[in-house]
């Protein structure tokens, strides 16, 4: 069995620890253990078994790590304690972030509650999400004229509701999906069809 | 509100009753809620925690429900009364490690508990008797919708309610139920439950949550999960599984009965017996013993009336339980174990023998009309 890191010498230091009930099991060399510290739990433990081994070793190429520019809080404060220092902490470090969510939820979209001096913005903002999820399968099977739809439906959407959105900048500053570039990729497909649409009558 | 007189009754989700109320002894549903803007109580110095404190805190109490509340601040709690309200599961045994900056409020019923500066700024729970997590989560999303006007909380139009820990992200729900499964420890099923439930991505813990010991063969099952999916589907994926382990838990039951009554009662004579004659005893073995009890009262064999005495017992012998009414430094373990052991006789000594010719080839707790006269 090879060493979960180098993934070229024989792995000798088999470590199972079990997280909120989950089994987690690796298999690391002498050397690979002793660079990642394995005699040292409280170093090893959480941020490495949660982040996952790659994220770990991130963190290390980058060795002054990221700071969360509002309250300071390092990368390397989270490895330690497996806890963030702030709110905005999440879009400080969304990149290593997302990967962990994704192994610990059934998603990475709240669907749930909104508090409801943000509901009217919010709820418009996840019809906008949806309807962008209904355009691009529509880009995909290559239904023109529904995508279409939901390019206009979008647009109504976005211009029916800037002053609100201004007033709540926090809120869509989160947003990483620019809506723009996406609506002008439409024409473009349109323009050159795929391999695909050839063989259709 | 003086402390002294909320814990001198006993919390309604122990003395109320509820759907279910014998195997499931009570729901609980928790919000994790911070301030947006201030640092998580984990990162921020006293006095910002000191803020945070004061700005929920006043919130808090104004609450409608929260009238004739319990509020104090941690460093105001002996380290009794902080493992007290841990015993009754009103506050963590993380917040009751922390001090300044640190509080909790409480409403007299017991059923609502708000921690602050636990590992979020907001920690709010319901707790009931019984399987009620849909009336509980009604019960904190109310409470938490009435805060929202007053306080601003951390929230991601993504990720949802932001929270220390990554793990709690999304609705900052944890939702759970407390199950009292002896059949299924008795028959050798419950490794092979929990593993499942694992599977789905609920948990398993024991009797004070995470990393604690399943005794007295209580467990709590809750989401694992809480983002991706809205509260009520979290609530209605647990209550799916609950209502299945429950019917899991009453067959066990019934094929004991039908396979195993000597041994079955044997363990409840047992029990009885040891417990009503012992004069040192650990609450881990109490625990187990009086486990083989309760379900001696769900079959049958012990009457009805004694069910709370009985339920009681189960949190007035916990170390800090047993001291409370004592003014008395904190006492050793040997003097508690003598004390409970004192404690469990007198209360038992009320309760008539098991009543060995009442074997119940239908139990009370089983709702299949399937079994066997014999």
């Amino acid at each position: 069995m090879f060493c979960d890191v180098c993934k070229s010498k024989d792995a000798t230091v088999f470590l199972t620890q079990i997280v909120e009930g989950k089994m987690q099991k690796v298999n690391l060399c002498e050397a690979c253990s002793k660079e990642k510290g394995v005699n040292d739990p409280t170093g090893f433990a959480l941020a490495d078994l949660l982040l996952g081994l790659g994220a770990a070793q991130e963190i290390e190429k980058n060795p002054l790590g990221i700071r969360c520019p509002v309250c300071g809080f390092s990368q390397t404060d989270f490895k330690k304690t497996g806890r963030l220092g702030c709110s905005a902490c999440y879009d400080a470090f969304s990149e290593g972030l997302s990967g962990m969510l994704k192994n610990m939820h059934r998603g990475l979209i709240h669907t749930g509650k909104i508090p409801s001096r943000l509901a009217l913005t919010l709820i418009k903002d996840r019809e906008l999400v949806s309807l962008q999820q209904g355009l691009e399968k529509a880009i995909l099977e290559e239904k023109f004229e529904e995508a279409a739809n939901f390019r206009d439906k979008i647009r109504s959407l976005e211009s029916e509701g800037n002053r609100v959105e201004e007033a709540t900048q926090a809120v869509s500053e989160a947003d990483p999906l620019s809506e723009q570039n996406r609506l002008s990729l439409i024409p473009k497909i349109e323009a050159s069809p795929s391999p695909k649409s050839k063989k259709k009558p | 509100m003086k402390l002294s007189n909320i814990i001198a009754n006993t919390g309604e989700w122990l003395s109320g009753s509820g759907p279910h109320d014998q195997i499931v002894v009570s729901s609980r549903v928790r919000l994790a809620r911070n301030l947006k803007g201030k640092p998580f109580p984990g990162w921020a110095k006293k006095a910002e925690r000191v803020a945070v404190l004061e700005e929920i805190r006043g919130a808090v109490i104004m609450l409608p429900e929260m009238k004739e509340a319990f509020s104090e601040k941690l460093e105001d709690l002996s380290p009794l009364e902080k493992q007290v309200l841990v015993e009754r599961h009103l506050i963590s045994r993380e917040h009751a490690a922390k001090g300044v900056g640190s509080a909790v409020v409480m409403n007299t019923a017991q059923t609502l508990s708000f921690m602050i500066n636990e590992e979020d700024h907001l920690r709010m729970q319901a707790i009931r008797a019984g399987l009620q997590l849909d009336e509980v989560f009604a019960m904190i999303n109310q409470a938490d919708s009435e805060l929202e006007e007053s306080l601003d909380f951390a929230f991601h139009s993504e990720l949802g309610y932001l929270t220390a820990c990554p793990t709690n992200v999304g609705t900052g729900m944890r939702a759970s139920a407390m199950l009292h499964l002896p059949g299924l420890v008795m028959s050798e099923q419950v490794n092979k439950i929990i593993n499942s439930v694992n599977k789905i991505g609920l948990a398993v813990r024991g009797l004070h949550g995470e990393g604690s010991e399943a005794m007295g063969n209580l467990f709590q099952v809750s989401n694992q999960t809480t983002l991706g999916e809205a509260e009520e589907e979290i609530i209605s994926r647990l209550n799916k599984v609950i209502y299945q382990i429950l019917e899991h838990e009453q067959n066990a039951r019934q094929i004991l009965l039908q396979q195993r009554a000597e041994t079955l009662l044997d363990q409840i004579g047992r029990a009885y017996g040891i417990l009503c004659h012992a004069h040192s005893i650990t609450s881990k073995e109490a625990l187990n013993l009086l486990s083989f009890i309760k379900m001696g009262v769900d079959l049958g064999l012990f009457p009805c009336g004694n069910r709370l005495q009985v339920d009681e017992l189960f949190i007035e012998t916990q170390p800090a339980h047993l001291q409370k009414g004592l003014q008395a430094a904190k006492l050793g373990s040997e003097e508690r174990d003598s004390l409970r052991a004192a404690l469990i006789r007198t209360k038992l000594k009320k309760m008539p023998e098991p009543e060995i010719g009442k074997i119940p080839t239908t139990s009370t707790t089983a709702q299949s009309p399937t079994s066997e006269e014999s």
